[in-house]
């Protein structure tokens, strides 16, 4: 389970076409079976399997049984940490910008 | 049947019980990684549950379907500000907690029964928020993100 809060893990798991593929697929249409996903993929259902156990264990991907259906669902949340790491930082001075132009224009209008 | 539902999970270095408290009875702790929302409810199958904003308005109501402290919570949930988002009905969110070696797995899994929804849409951006600020406030003590609705600078 350490595996999860690894980073690492969750880069590698991004770093690879297919996977990503994978993500835009379940992007697209959430809660698919493996059958389904394997047919937009170019690639033996063992292939894709093994994708598909990369991305649950950087929790991109979350998997629900429906009864003897396993369902496969994109999971943002580690993209948001990532996000929130770097893109979040940079957000504050950006918004304190247009706050002081909006100050000064209306200043100036007065 | 079509349905519209989505799964969010995140790893969170705690108990079953801080965290399940920190999803029900906690108000306060539920206002700092909740955007200033709390939800109000007495956290028992059958009673009435409803999520306020911080300025008093309740946006979303339903009742408690199931509850199992400290690893199971259903809540039949309808919102009730926005009309387009009002006339969708119930929905239904499902939270569970699972020890993990050193953390605990929560899970949320909201679906409504349509496809499209505008709700699951409108929830969808707002869970992994959500979570990743209650991840940061049990792990940290303090919360990554600023209210999204507050766009002053909090110094």
């Amino acid at each position: 389970m350490t595996e999860r809060h690894d980073p690492d893990v969750l880069f590698k798991a991004l770093a690879d076409p297919s996977r990503r593929k994978l993500l835009d697929l379940l992007h697209a249409h959430d809660g698919r079976t493996l059958n389904d996903l394997c047919e937009h993929l170019d690639m033996t259902r063992q292939g894709v399997t093994q994708h598909l156990d990369l991305l649950e264990a950087a929790n991109l991907v979350a998997t629900v049984r429906r009864g003897r259906e396993k369902l496969h669902f994109l999971n943002p949340v580690p993209l948001q940490e990532i996000y929130e790491r770097w893109i979040a930082k940079f957000e504050k001075p950006r918004l304190k910008a247009l706050g002081d132009l909006k100050r000064r224009l209306e200043k100036t209008n007065v | 049947m079509s349905r519209s539902t989505f799964v969010y999970v995140t790893y969170i270095h705690t108990t079953q019980q801080k965290l399940w408290s920190a999803l029900t009875e906690d108000t306060e702790f539920m206002k700092q990684y909740w955007f200033g929302f709390h939800c109000e409810s007495a956290w028992t199958a059958g009673s009435p549950w409803k999520m306020v904003s911080g300025d008093g308005v309740v946006t979303d109501e339903g009742e408690i379907l199931e509850a199992d402290p400290p690893r199971r919570l259903v809540i039949r949930w309808r919102h009730q500000n926005k009309p387009e988002l009002q006339v969708e009905g119930e929905s239904r969110c499902t939270m569970e907690l699972e020890p993990s070696g050193s953390a605990v797995k929560l899970s949320i899994t909201h679906t409504m029964e349509r496809e499209p929804s505008k709700l699951i849409a409108a929830v969808s951006g707002g869970w992994p928020m959500i979570l990743s600020n209650l991840k940061s406030l049990i792990e940290t003590g303090s919360t990554i993100l600023d209210d999204p609705h507050l766009k002053g600078d909090r110094h």
